[in-house]
């Protein structure tokens, strides 16, 4: 580390922090220093081991070698309590909040007792301050995802933390919304706050951070001042290769084969989004993407289009004509319908389960099974021929599910999807949490299905994913959809606002005011 | 320095299959200490709890005679157990088999029906019986989303009252000093005796059959290979169209019809008429049964010997050891810990580090 | 007026069991661990209560090593369930069985044997009053407990810092344990407590309700328990008029039986029983009520790391 900044002594200063894994080696001799008031991004793509070095420094994971430095003084920080004690603070990326439990008992838990007197009140000066609005007494499974990631910003602001650790926190947010989080980071930073800012994004590392460091399949592989580097250097340092990318030809687009009109769904769930009047075509030959901040509604129309919920009005979803609203997942995919989920383990996938029995899980034709009983050697060869074609990294079809890495998986998933030839794909984030490699390989997949005439509708948060594959676009909000446009007719920004457009409750009031409020201070 | 658990990236098959020897060994561990507290000696006493009772040629009958009913059932059971579905009233499922099948029994009476025509009727009965108990459980778990756990186990407390109330009451034998008990059954509605000079009879090859059947049903067949689906990731098996309502009418009903047939068994078996207790707990000990075998049919067979040799352990270690024959149902107890303790190592590696 | 007097009296006393038993689990359900095994811990409770009374002629002593040997039996669940892992139904019902076979062996010498149990206060003066002299001073002293633990545990629940942090425990324990606070100690002292409710509740009724011992005489009164929790749509204050109607029920079926209604005493019997699977399938039809009150990680596994 001989590169290191001398000029202030660094806050957090980490030295050869390692972290095992069964099955892999996640932190590998890791060095880090973060300054007094500076940004610092860490930058990697996903299992490269970010979120696990963020874990150790905030005690929620233990090191199994390497010493940490707290303002010069070495120190052991075995739990969140002593890292808060210390004064770091963390917003996760899944949120550490209590779903029915009120904003002011979210935050008074991360607080030790004597500091939650008058709680209320000074939630209210930190929002304020902050432009972060928040109601004390809401109880959080009513609020948007913007809306919680608040309650943990200002939680951690309420503990005065002088390190404050932000875990890919524009996830969550539209494009504007995560300008004006950007906002209050640097007023922070200017206040001597440390920011550790985790990352995939180049874009907005190049914006916001004054430094990064960059990991590696769990290595420090360099550093630098990410403001004088370019999207592409980052990228090299950060996956060791130039970004792959994907052949999209003209769309060829023909029939409508997936046609959803004025579809209503009741929220099920108190938690839940209703859908209202939500219309759109899918047709042969064509990609169309669904952008959204998650949260509005897109669990819900998933549901509705899998058939994992069914609904009362058989022709509100039709595949090839024919009016599938009333049939159960089953039934949906003996009509040409495949559906890759969000989560790959336990709802994609049954964990426990080898590569030849999740096969079957869906594959039900193609001889696997015969007068109900099942043919073990055309269910294994069908395992096998999925791994072969998408180069599945597998020890064989009896490779248990969980033992993959999270790309692996997916790709068998997508693998398995496609292999049944199906006339209409719905895929759900189908990168997310994957490797670069893995996404791109992924993404050409969808791309060529689209070629040979399928039908794809692909839901996801990454708007830079959508804008790359699709050739229409719509956004959801709030449980509705806005009608598609053509991908080359817009742009991230129209996107963005239109994502910000109807979640205005969200929007409004830190919108136009926080900013203001910000300088005005 | 402190125990940490690692998870195995893959379970471990070798622990699948030793932590029930482990757990069986532990608990013949705490028979030791056990068997020293009330002053006994233990080697006398593993002899008189786990050899004697077996040592004959009766004793053996008697030991599958006793393990048919709990395989039968633990057999159905495992077949919910492996989707969720968690029937815990097999005792009131038997005993509502062996009112049905008792009852037809009791029906025809001394009319001449052959055995190869009232047999088969009252395993009928006795099937829809525990059937009919079973669905009360999966209606209202399907219907109203009520907790099959308690509601199954509910209705066995109100099956042994029903039971206890025809035998003190309408079905109560005229003849029989009063006694709270039905007729004796007729010859014809007997079982036949498959060993002479044992009470081994042909209720243990129909255990045997559904043992079988069910193998078939959870490794071939694709609705058994769905409910394991739905056991392992409910998540999953709804994302594959698996139905959660059918998995629970097929779990309820398998168990308890198994358990219908274990009644029926029993009262045109060993005891031959219908008491007001007409099993000492095969309901509850089947579930351990259930789990000991991992739910897998022959683990079963094999975990229903073990058990069943407890049973008669238990009866032997009163008459010869002057211990309460409630033992059992301790060494049964403290089997399942065992079982489910060791059962760490199937997915968990331990390993001691230094804090 | 004495007779109503008579029946509050007997009725609460009736659901005294229930209310020790029902507030004990619903803490630890609260806390997000699903315990099946009350039934278990009530019988174990009972035999040692009633042994330490018979042999030390103590029931108040008894009563304290019935709630302590429960208490030390849930110990055995929590190892299993928290630190090995093991599934929580099946490790319940494991308790449960384990409960009823080792209270039928350690109490098989007592079944027969008689002791002086708690009875029921008898203030000079006030207990006599007309009307309210009953009907506030003529319970039973453990009756009064019950009410007390009540009050605590809602005050604990609602009103305490302690509280806020077992609910968080049993809303999100990912989210607990990230913020810092021990979830799996925090699960093994909410199961202590749960076992000794449910010790005090098999205490109650082998050294004050009937006083006697009996196998299985909780008879099915710690899974009416859990049944109770799921009613109470774990709120405290349901969870004691939920314990109150079984005890009424109870009540009605002895209160017929010694009147001589035609009816058989086995049927009547099932009153208690079938009331409690009509009650669980009414309340849990209604899915978003279940979803808001119960915690959401109940039952489920959760490790750290």
């Amino acid at each position: 580390m001989a590169d290191t900044p001398t000029e202030a002594a660094p806050r957090l200063a980490l030295r050869g922090i390692t972290k095992r894994y069964p099955n892999v080696l996640a932190n590998d001799g890791i060095d880090l220093d973060v300054l007094p008031g500076e940004i610092h991004a860490v930058l990697g793509e996903n299992g490269a081991g970010k979120s696990t070095l963020m874990k150790i420094i905030y005690g929620v994971v233990e090191p199994d070698a390497g010493v940490m430095r707290w303002e010069g003084e070495p120190v052991r920080i075995d739990n969140p309590a002593r890292a808060r004690k210390l004064g770091i603070g963390m917003v996760f990326q899944h949120f550490s909040l209590f779903e029915t439990l009120t904003v002011a008992d979210n935050i008074r838990l991360a607080l030790e007792p004597r500091q939650s007197r008058q709680l209320r009140q000074r939630i209210r000066d930190i929002s304020t301050r902050y432009g972060l609005p928040l109601t004390p007494a809401r109880r959080v499974h009513t609020m948007s995802v913007g809306e919680r990631q608040r309650v943990e910003i200002v939680r951690c602001l309420l503990q005065r933390p002088r390190l404050l650790i932000m875990d890919e926190p524009t996830s969550v947010l539209t494009p504007q919304a995560a300008q004006r989080l950007f906002e209050t980071l640097r007023t922070l930073a200017s206040e001597g706050v440390s920011i550790l800012y985790i990352s995939h994004k180049l874009d907005e590392i190049r914006a916001l951070c004054t430094r990064a460091t960059v990991l590696r399949a769990g290595r420090v592989t360099g550093q630098c001042d990410p403001r004088r580097e370019t999207t592409a250097s980052l990228a090299r340092m950060m996956i060791g290769g130039d970004l792959p990318h994907t052949v999209h030809r003209e769309a060829n687009a023909g029939a409508p084969a997936l046609r959803v009109q004025r579809l209503d769904v009741p929220a099920d769930d108190p938690f839940g989004t209703r859908l209202s009047g939500i219309s759109f075509d899918v047709r042969e030959g064509e990609i169309l993407g669904i952008a959204g901040v998650s949260g509005n509604g897109q669990k819900e129309l998933l549901a509705a289009l899998s058939g994992e919920r069914t609904l009362a009005r058989a022709d509100a979803i039709m595949i090839d004509s024919a009016p599938v609203a009333k049939l159960d997942a089953f039934a949906r995919r003996k009509l040409g319908l495949a559906f890759i989920p969000e989560d790959r383990l336990g709802r994609g996938a049954v964990p426990e389960m080898n590569l030849a029995d999740n096969g079957l899980l869906t594959a039900r034709g193609d001889g696997n099974v015969a007068h109900g009983f099942i043919r073990e050697r055309s269910v294994v060869a069908f395992a096998k021929r999925t791994i072969a074609a998408f180069g599945v990294k597998a020890g064989g079809p009896d490779a248990v599910a969980r033992s993959l890495s999270g790309g692996n998986l997916q790709k068998f998933i997508v693998g398995r999807e496609i292999g049944q030839r199906p006339k209409v794909l719905i895929a759900a984030q189908p990168t997310w949490g994957v490797d670069v490699g893995a996404s791109a390989q992924i993404r050409q997949a969808l791309i060529d299905l689209r070629e040979r005439g399928v039908a794809v509708l692909v839901v996801s948060e990454e708007l830079d994913e959508l804008i790359e594959i699709c050739d229409r676009l719509a956004v959801m909000t709030q449980g509705r959809l806005s009608p598609a446009k053509p991908v080359r007719e817009t742009s991230a920004e129209e996107i963005g606002l239109l994502m910000a457009g109807a979640t205005s409750g969200e929007i409004t009031p830190t919108g136009t005011s926080a900013p203001a409020r910000a300088e005005a201070r | 320095m402190r125990l940490r658990l690692e998870a195995r990236p893959v379970p471990s098959r070798v622990y699948v299959w030793t932590a029930p020897l482990i757990a069986a060994l532990a608990t013949l561990a705490v028979g030791f200490v056990v068997f020293s507290a009330f002053g006994k000696n233990p080697l006398a006493a593993f002899d008189a709890f786990f050899i004697a009772p077996i040592a004959t040629r009766y004793g053996v009958a008697e030991l599958l005679l006793k393990a048919s009913p709990l395989m039968l059932i633990a057999t159905g059971l495992a077949i919910g157990y492996r989707a969720n579905v968690w029937n815990i009233g097999a005792e009131g499922q038997l005993t509502l088999g062996a009112i049905a099948g008792g009852g037809v029994a009791l029906a025809v009476g001394d009319a001449l029906w052959p055995p190869v025509l009232l047999l088969p009727a009252m395993f009928v009965a006795g099937a829809a019986g525990g059937m009919l108990w079973a669905a009360i459980p999966a209606w209202l778990r399907t219907r109203f989303n009520a907790n099959e756990i308690l509601t199954s186990l509910m209705l066995v407390y109100v099956a042994t009252l029903l039971l206890s109330w025809l035998v003190h009451g309408p079905w109560r034998d005229p003849e029989g000093y009063n006694f709270p008990q039905s007729k004796i059954f007729a010859a014809n509605a007997m079982l036949p005796i498959l060993l002479p000079e044992t009470r081994l009879n042909a209720g243990f090859l129909l255990a045997l059959a559904v043992v079988a059947i069910a193998w078939l049903f959870v490794r071939k067949h694709i609705v058994g290979f769905e409910m394991r689906v739905a056991g392992l990731s409910p998540g999953a098996a709804n994302y594959a169209g698996i139905s959660w309502r059918r998995n629970i009418w097929l779990g309820m009903l398998a168990g308890g019809a198994c358990a219908g047939l274990a009644g029926v068994s029993e009262a045109a078996g060993p005891i031959g008429q219908l008491l007001p207790s007409m099993s000492p707990g095969y309901g509850f000990a089947a579930i351990i049964v259930a789990f000991v075998g991992r739910l897998h049919p022959a683990g079963i067979a094999l975990a229903s010997l073990l058990m069943s040799l407890l049973y008669l352990g238990g009866e032997s270690a009163q008459v010869n050891l002057a211990l309460p024959s409630a033992v059992t149902g301790l060494f049964q107890g403290t089997l399942l810990f065992f079982l489910l303790a060791a059962d760490v190592l199937v997915n968990y590696r331990p390993r001691m580090v230094l804090a | 007026m004495n007779e109503i007097a008579q029946i509050v009296v007997l009725t609460l006393a009736a659901g005294t069991p229930l209310v020790f038993a029902a507030l004990g689990e619903l803490v630890v359900e609260k806390a997000g661990v699903l315990n099946l095994g009350v039934e278990g811990m009530m019988l174990v409770g009972a035999i040692a209560s009633f042994i330490v009374a018979a042999k030390a002629g103590s029931p108040w002593l008894g009563v304290f090593v019935g709630a302590l040997a429960a208490a030390l039996l849930s110990q055995i669940f929590a190892v299993i369930v928290l630190t090995l892992r093991a599934n929580q139904v099946a490790t319940g019902l494991a308790l449960s069985l384990f409960g009823i076979g080792l209270s039928a062996f350690i109490g098989r010498p007592f079944m027969s044997v008689v002791i002086d149990g708690i009875k029921p206060l008898a203030v000079p003066g006030l207990s006599t009053m007309p009307l309210v002299g009953k009907l506030i001073f003529g319970h039973n002293p453990l009756v009064y407990l019950s009410i007390a633990l009540f009050l605590a545990v809602q005050v604990f629940l609602q009103r305490t810092r302690a509280g806020l942090v077992l609910r968080a425990v049993g809303e999100s324990p990912q989210s607990a344990h990230a913020i810092g606070y021990p979830v799996i100690a925090i699960r093994y002292a909410a199961v202590l407590f749960g076992g000794a409710c449910a010790g005090l509740a098999g205490a109650f009724l082998a050294v004050a309700y009937t006083p006697s011992w009996v196998e299985g005489m909780t008879a099915g009164r710690g899974w009416i328990a859990l049944a109770l929790v799921v009613f109470a749509s774990w709120k405290p204050w349901r969870v004691m008029i939920g314990a109150y109607l079984f005890g009424s029920v109870t009540l009605a079926q002895f209160q017929a039986q010694a009147a001589g209604v035609a009816v058989p005493s086995q049927l009547l019997a099932m009153l208690p029983y079938v009331a409690t699977v009509v009650v669980l399938a009414l309340i849990s039809r209604d899915a978003t009520m279940i979803r808001l009150n119960a915690p959401a990680s109940l039952g489920k596994p959760y490790h750290p790391e």
